[in-house]
């Protein structure tokens, strides 16, 4: 099977915990990279406090708007437990940013910060341009949670080591 | 890049995408009820004010609001989930009739994979049992793009049309570049009697030109663009539509395709050409075999999925599996069950149901989580309004122990005729209406119990208490329900009268009312373990290794429903100063 060149990106967790908002701000980055990019998220009943998993990728052309099984590139977990359900979509070679949850966890007085620092982390490991992940923050966080928000994905994105 | 193209440049979701293309394409008037994975439709539309968009009571309301205003001559839109379609479908079978004068398109969300619904239903069924026409986007951007086909096909033929999304193409976000809007005129409506009275004689003239014009829609639909081949390796072809393309495209970009967006009238003969032309022809599509039984039915020659692909949605990595028309096998693992937030006020009602064990007819909303384990009290959901309706006929073989429960938006919805009908038919007992003055589950829409409409204006609010008794009952209670005792008290007290009572649980959803008290204190010394507490399935409220409770502070909203249910003293309230 051919395959088109894309980045796959797994976010989990559970309801309340950021996870689409961190999605939004990776796909926003990789737009205005100028990618073509397809995120996928979960409304409704499954938000109530249940598993929030959003795949996204993006890439020259993106077809399908979910990972397939075993293909994501990354996963980021804010919750372990969603964690263990979802590991099995990473590559062989993929990347698991699961190690940094403690880390942010130990480090960040606020929980609700946790997605924010990962995403930072993340940031890190992608070749998207950092002004346009600046740009995303700005698109996607309220004037109010800006500076606090850029703060934080700031010391994600000079985390180093796994 | 320039400001202009950031500015025009959107990460929309199908249903944003959708609702951006019809603000563009002149839309005037769209109409709907909230339910996932619709919702974001019209709360898109809300926003322009060139758009007169409503939330409607139920959807058989928005759908006639809606096409009446097509027909009096401003292109219309309804929109709603796959059940929502259900509750219309008295005006829907009859619309293709009467047909629409301007544009009238109608949204159907359909939910494979039971995201958040109480069933799966395909809805291109409906659409061809109400010989309407219609269109299936694969992603947000062919969203944009189809529906503004849509309403020119709904002009050109004088009729409805649908397009049907699915939660994965409702909630998928991808780049759209917006345009400008274009204004259409309103159509001038003229008195036609024949066509818009639907009386035996003129329905029957009217079925004529019905059939005609679905000849004319077949003839259009072979050569619509939307209907796209492309070839490629000629060893297979696959016929398909919707997200199974982009699926199937993913995991065999070199096959042949003929991928269908105006898949009814099907286009029969473009089927065959591209058949002619692959060694092989595969049916690939979500839910009911709909494009295989047509292909069957024209005697073209296909494979299709193996039936256990009928159940749930398809992902990427089925599709192998399908090629090689095996039976269904992989299945992720269950994801975390929902529960209800720390704090929500519909907790309360289930403790106090559960405590007095009684069988409870359900409905639909949040409180639906209050049939999961270890509240397990809530024993029936079929449909909204069934709350009611399945009490009545519970009631006539339980007698006192059983009640029926709804929610507020739900009770407007569907559930007034239901009260009704026990007056009239002299049913006695008892029905809860858990007023949380909010359309929860969906995401907080307000519903005419608020006070307030889609656009956020105050407008007439309807008072659930005077409506009960205009409607019958003998007694209306309002009670706030984190007051557990006066609230179980009350309702042994009405169900022990013999009379038709409404009790309304009324305390605002914690979505929208985050204010928090202070969280309880626990008292381990006191604890001993009896787990009583646990059996809230409150999030805030964990077990630890050592066996002792833990208060989650970030969770907890200080409701103190575990300080009440704790016999033992080990959960006490925490009292300022």
């Amino acid at each position: 099977m051919k395959k088109v060149k894309v980045i796959n990106i797994l976010f989990c967790g559970t309801g309340g915990q950021g996870v689409l908002t961190a999605s939004e701000v990776c796909g926003w980055a990789a737009i205005l990279d100028g990618y073509h990019v397809k995120k996928s998220e979960v409304h409704g009943m499954a938000q109530r406090g249940g598993s929030v998993e959003s795949h996204l990728r993006f890439g020259r052309r993106v077809y399908s708007p979910l990972i397939p099984f075993g293909q994501a590139d990354y996963l980021v977990s804010f919750h372990r437990g969603e964690h263990g359900r979802l590991k099995n979509f990473l590559k062989a070679k993929g990347t698991d940013l699961i190690h940094y949850l403690d880390k942010a966890e130990s480090l960040l007085q606020d929980k609700r910060q946790v997605n924010t620092f990962i995403l930072g982390v993340l940031s890190k490991n992608l070749t998207l341009k950092q002004e346009s992940w600046i740009k995303a923050l700005e698109v996607v966080f309220s004037h109010k949670n800006l500076e606090e928000n850029k703060e934080i994905f700031w010391r994600g994105r000079q985390e180093r080591g796994g | 890049m320039a400001k202009d193209t950031l500015n025009s440049l959107k990460f929309l979701s199908g249903n944003q995408a959708l609702g951006q293309g019809a603000y563009e394409e002149g839309l005037k008037v769209a109409c709907s009820y909230p339910g996932t994975p619709a919702t974001e439709i019209l709360e898109y539309l809300s926003q322009f004010p060139e758009v007169d968009a409503q939330w409607s009571v139920n959807e058989k309301i928005a759908f006639e609001v809606a096409l009446a205003s097509a027909i009096a001559g401003l292109r219309s839109l309804y929109a709603s989930k796959h059940v929502g379609l259900n509750v219309a479908m008295d005006p829907l079978m009859t619309s293709s009739y009467i047909g629409v004068n301007a544009g009238f398109v109608v949204v159907s969300c359909d939910d494979p994979g039971i995201h958040s619904s109480q069933n799966e239903q395909d809805n291109r069924l409906l659409a061809r049992a109400a010989k309407i026409p219609f269109i299936e986007p694969s992603s947000p951007s062919e969203a944009k793009e189809f529906v503004q086909v849509a309403f020119k096909i709904s002009e050109q033929f004088d009729t409805p049309v649908m397009v049907r999304l699915t939660t994965r193409i409702a909630h998928t976000k991808e780049n759209i570049v917006i345009e400008k809007r274009k204004e259409i005129p309103a159509r001038a409506f003229k008195l036609d009697i024949e066509k818009y009275v639907m009386v035996p004689r003129n329905a029957y003239k009217r079925h004529i030109a019905l059939e005609k014009r679905l000849s004319k829609l077949k003839d259009y639909a072979e050569k619509s663009p939307l209907n796209k081949i492309e070839l490629n390796n000629k060893k297979l072809g696959i016929v398909t539509s919707s997200v199974s393309y982009l699926y199937a495209k993913e995991m065999y970009p070199e096959a042949s395709f003929l991928k269908l967006g105006f898949s009814f009238p099907f286009p029969e003969e473009k089927v065959k050409r591209f058949a002619k032309q692959v060694k092989q022809i595969l049916v690939i599509e979500e839910l009911e075999p709909f494009l295989e039984e047509e292909m069957k039915i024209k005697g073209i020659k296909c494979k299709a999925k193996h039936p256990s692909f009928r159940i749930g949605e398809l992902r990427p990595e089925y599709i192998p599996d399908i090629i090689k028309g095996r039976q269904k096998t992989q299945e992720l693992a269950s994801a975390r069950k929902p529960v209800m937030c720390p704090g929500c006020p519909h907790r309360p009602v289930f403790w106090a149901l559960k405590k007095l064990k009684l069988v409870v007819t359900g409905d639909i909303g949040c409180y639906t989580l209050g049939a999961l384990s270890p509240l397990s009290s809530l024993h029936t959901c079929l449909c909204m309004g069934s709350g009611i309706t399945f009490f009545e006929g519970f009631k006539k073989v339980l007698d006192k122990n059983v009640v029926g429960v709804i929610g507020d938006s739900t009770f407007v919805h569907s559930g007034i005729t239901g009260l009704i009908n026990l007056s009239y038919n002299k049913t006695k007992g008892v029905v809860i209406i858990l007023d949380n003055s909010t359309t929860a589950m969906t995401g907080n829409q307000p519903h005419p119990a608020t006070g307030i409409n889609l656009k956020g204006e105050p407008t007439k609010k309807l008072i659930l208490e005077d409506l009960c008794l205009a409607c019958g009952a003998d007694t209306v209670d309002v009670i706030h329900p984190f007051k557990v005792k006066e609230l179980e008290g009350v309702i042994k007290k009405r169900l022990d009268e013999g009379k038709l009572s409404v009790i309304i649980a009324r305390a605002p959803c914690r979505i929208i009312e985050r204010e928090k008290a202070a969280v309880p204190i626990y008292n381990k010394e006191k604890c001993q373990k009896c787990y009583l507490c646990l059996n809230l399935d409150c999030p805030a409220l964990t077990k630890l290794d050592d066996g002792l409770i833990k208060i989650e502070n970030n969770f907890c909203a200080g409701c103190n429903l575990c300080v009440e249910v704790c016999k033992l003293g080990a959960l006490i309230k925490h009292e300022e100063g």
